[in-house]
């Protein structure tokens, strides 16, 4: 065998650090961005999205798609310029999520149509059969008393086969799986109001254990119908002000009383660095880090320590190997309600120390109002959307300060500053944490 | 199989809960099982059929009443068969590994107020006029939509065990019970996880959930009889939780854990069922991925009875006719999202116990076996959607 030539050690070594370029500080293959797709109450894609969002304006309006009377909520963040009939929240969830992922796989120009090359994990809100379709049903049975009995033996027969076949919780997922053409089971993932950054997570773990090169991440939601505003109302957990439907969800003012309920979907292509490199594809930013934890308090309430809440961002920060001062942005949970927003500002201060006074924080949810399964994804693009045009979002409706809440919440307009890397958090009932920590940078 | 990038570690299943129509906790569940018992309750919701839930005491493994009260059944029997599963593990009062522990809960949704629902669909309170908000807002009970929550009974079980390393819910029927139990696996032996709580509950003595079933011609009415013999007729719903503590073997025998059986691989797929033969080719691949042999190996699966997915299954299971075969869902009904998780636990139970269970049908497709087989492998192929299979080996 010949002894190495000075060349070969060059380019042996050329190729290993190559390689080490692709991996990060855990060894782990870097997992970036190459695609982004979202809908909300503001409009189509992220354009529209974007101007929007910057330029401060509201996607809050009073409720028209159904009658609100006798609710004491009538205002949410509707996608009304999205149709579909008749009207089901899973099909709206299913339609949205249709228009962001199409967005992304375009952008990402990954695969070919139809024929995504990697895993599915998709965040969704619990599916149950809804009111029109239980009507039909009663109707159907032709008696006047109607109890499950009566409905039991009105569903059989094959009459309402497409009941069944819409209110299986894995349809949606499985009518993007056939869609898109993604491989392997597709996964529907619930961590309530964390759900859509829990489907990043699942998409970060499976290219770090190298089972796939790409992963198509969404999450989506539709649920604004009549029992899933009565739902949240009879746990006071929503705004009743709704005669200033764009003023009503404020995030960290002292006059915040409950979030505004909203409609949306976002998609991320996932694919490791090495992947995207390979083929060319532009890089839109990194996911460097992920952290969970579960909050073993209260069904609803954080503790009120908010060390769950930190312990989650700690946990991000460790799993992307950096520090909070590192840390350029905060896109908060921020819902507007009391606890929330409370707990949000304890948790953070006890991870950033002073840092958290100085540190941007601001909520997408001033505008976009919360929405809820969804939110998790459809923020973590507006990070990576704040990344690439170094300005910050603002939070809107902020006129009265909480002195309780000393963070920086870039109020009323936005912000243009050097942000390198964001950190996205997202807590949802059931003692769902999820930090993420998105930088614009490869290195 | 995954290729992982790192060396695969192996992992142990150490822990696991069941509560069923059979009984509550392993012993009573082998010993039912042993003596051929089949609860069915045919007169409840006839002509329809369900197999109901043996007495629970709650205290045992949900101590405060408080707890009790917030939760629906559907997540009592998922926290209770949690607490066994912690409790077969020997972790259940370890607060240190519990704090470290992921959860990956398979779940469907709460049940509803069925009478709420009644007397709004008598009354005719139609959406348009208002008089169905006014109902609800009035009606319902104000925590019922936690008790509904799917994730929720992921979090209850980290209220009332404690188990917060991380909590998260897949939604999607049978495929999600298989790709809660894929996911789990895979984070442990690629080394983003060492120990981890995975598994579903099911109430099936539900009248809005056999109307779903029903509306897809799914539920099983007349007569009863083992899976295989229902020549497509569906299933009776079952009642039952279904928890595994799965963990990497370097922190098992740290903590001296005895294993229960080891999880070699799990795999799952996605078929298209509007393509004939979709399933069975399916079912091939996977089983040709985990690199099975006939020889010494048998099946235990989920099978629904559904026409087309327990049809093509048979198929497939005719390709290895020497492979011994049980059907769990003869025994328990169908437990949707737990049908896989109770396959696998009780793959794992006759691993470690040294025996199959005994065959539940007279159709001929299960027989009795003179070895013991030295594997199992799990089949879970979902009513509508959803295949995988998982492979336990015994630990010598």
């Amino acid at each position: 065998m010949m002894a190495p030539t000075e060349t070969n050690l060059e380019s042996v070594r050329k190729t290993h650090n190559a390689k080490a370029a692709m991996r990060d500080g855990r060894d782990r293959p870097i997992v970036v961005v190459t695609g982004m797709g979202v809908i909300t109450s503001l409009g189509e894609g992220k354009t529209e999205n974007w101007a929007k969002l910057s330029a401060g304006q509201s996607g809050i309006s009073t409720i028209r798609r159904f009658s609100t009377h006798g609710l004491k909520t009538r205002i949410a963040g509707t996608i009304d310029f999205v149709e579909v009939k008749p009207f089901s929240s899973t099909t709206l969830a299913e339609r949205l999520a249709d228009i962001a992922i199409e967005e992304a796989v375009a952008q990402s120009g990954i695969g070919r149509k139809g024929d995504f090359p990697g895993p599915l994990f998709l965040g969704l809100a619990p599916i149950e059969v809804e009111w029109p379709q239980r009507e039909e049903i009663a109707r159907a049975s032709g008696a006047g008393t109607i109890d499950y009995d009566v409905l039991l033996r009105a569903s059989g027969g094959g009459h309402f086969a497409n009941v069944h076949a819409r209110y299986m919780f894995g349809s949606v997922a499985d009518h993007i799986c056939e869609t898109f053409g993604t491989k392997g089971s597709p996964i529907s993932v619930s961590t309530a109001c964390a759900s859509g950054a829990t489907a990043i997570q699942l998409g970060v773990e499976a290219i770090r254990r190298g089972e796939t090169d790409a992963a198509l991440c969404a999450a989506t939601d539709g649920s604004v119908n009549a029992e899933a505003v009565v739902r949240f109302s009879l746990l006071s957990a929503l705004s009743t002000s709704n005669d200033d439907p764009g003023g009503a969800s404020k995030p960290f003012s002292k006059n915040r009383q409950g979030f505004v309920m909203a409609e949306g979907a976002g998609a991320l292509v996932l694919e490791s660095l090495e992947a995207a490199q390979s083929r060319g594809a532009k890089i839109l930013g990194v996911i460097a880090g992920c952290g969970e934890l579960a909050d073993t308090f209260h069904r609803t309430r954080p503790k009120p320590d908010g060390l769950p809440i930190a312990d989650c961002m700690r946990n991000a920060l460790t799993d992307a190997s950096m520090t909070c001062n590192q840390i350029d942005y905060i896109n908060a949970h921020g819902t507007s309600t009391p606890e929330n927003d409370k707990m949000e500002y304890v948790g953070t201060a006890a991870v950033f120390g002073d840092h958290a006074r100085k540190i941007p924080v601001s909520s997408n949810k001033s505008m976009i109002g919360h929405t809820l399964s969804a939110a998790g994804i459809i923020e973590a693009v507006f990070t990576f959307l704040t990344l690439e045009h170094q300005r910050i979002p603002p939070t809107i409706n902020y006129d009265i300060p909480d002195p309780a809440i000393p963070f920086d919440v870039v109020p009323h307009k936005a912000r243009d500053v050097r942000v390198a890397t964001g950190m996205s958090n997202s807590f949802g009932f059931g003692g769902q944490n999820v930090s993420l920590i998105m930088r614009r940078e490869v290195n | 199989m995954p290729q992982f990038q790192t060396e695969q570690r192996e992992t142990w299943i150490t822990g696991i809960g069941i509560v069923s129509s059979l009984g509550v906790g392993l012993t009573a569940t082998w010993d039912a099982l042993q003596l051929g018992h089949i609860n069915v309750d045919r007169k409840t919701y006839a002509p329809w059929m369900v197999h109901p839930l043996a007495p629970l005491n709650l205290d045992t493994q949900i101590p405060k009443k408080g707890d009790q009260r917030q939760m629906e059944a559907w997540q009592r029997i998922g926290t209770y068969a949690a607490g066994l599963a912690l409790d077969s593990a020997g972790i259940k009062d370890d607060k240190e590994i519990l704090a470290q522990t992921d959860m990956i809960v398979a779940a469907g949704g709460g049940e509803r107020d069925l009478d709420v629902d009644a007397a709004i669909l008598t009354s005719r309170a139609d959406a348009k006029s208002g008089a169905l908000n006014e109902r609800l807002m009035n009606d319902l009970r104000p925590t019922l939509f936690l008790a509904q929550l799917s994730n929720l009974l992921a979090g209850n079980i980290s209220i009332v065990h404690g188990v917060s390393g991380s909590s998260r819910t897949f939604m999607g029927e049978e495929a999600a019970g298989v790709d809660a139990v894929r996911i789990a696996w895979a984070r442990i032996a690629s080394g983003q996880s060492e120990v981890a709580l995975v598994g579903a509950a099911h109430n099936g003595e539900r009248r809005e959930m056999l109307m779903l079933y029903e509306c897809g011609g799914f539920n099983l009415k007349t007569d009863f009889a083992s899976v295989w013999s229902r020549n497509g007729s569906g299933f009776a719903l079952g009642s039952g939780g279904v928890f595994l503590v799965l963990e990497s073997k370097t922190h098992a025998e740290h903590r001296r854990a005895k294993p229960l059986a080891r999880l070699v691989n799990v795999v799952s797929g996605h078929s298209s069922r509007s393509t004939p033969g979709g399933v069975e080719s399916v079912l091939g691949g996977l089983w040709a991925s985990l690199g099975v042999t006939d020889n010494a190996t048998a099946i235990y699966t989920a099978a629904t009875g559904a026409a087309l997915a327990t049809a093509e299954e048979a198929a497939f299971l005719s390709a290895h006719e020497d492979v011994p075969v049980r059907a769990v869902g003869s025994s328990f009904g169908h437990l949707s999202e737990a049908q896989f998780p109770l396959a696998l636990a009780l793959g794992s139970l006759s691993l470690s116990r040294g025996a199959l269970v005994p065959p539940t049908d007279t159709s001929g497709r299960e027989t009795e076996v003179d070895v013991m087989p030295d594997r199992i492998v799990a089949v879970g192929v979902g009513h509508w959607r959803g295949e995988g299979m998982a492979l336990l080996e015994a630990v010598s």
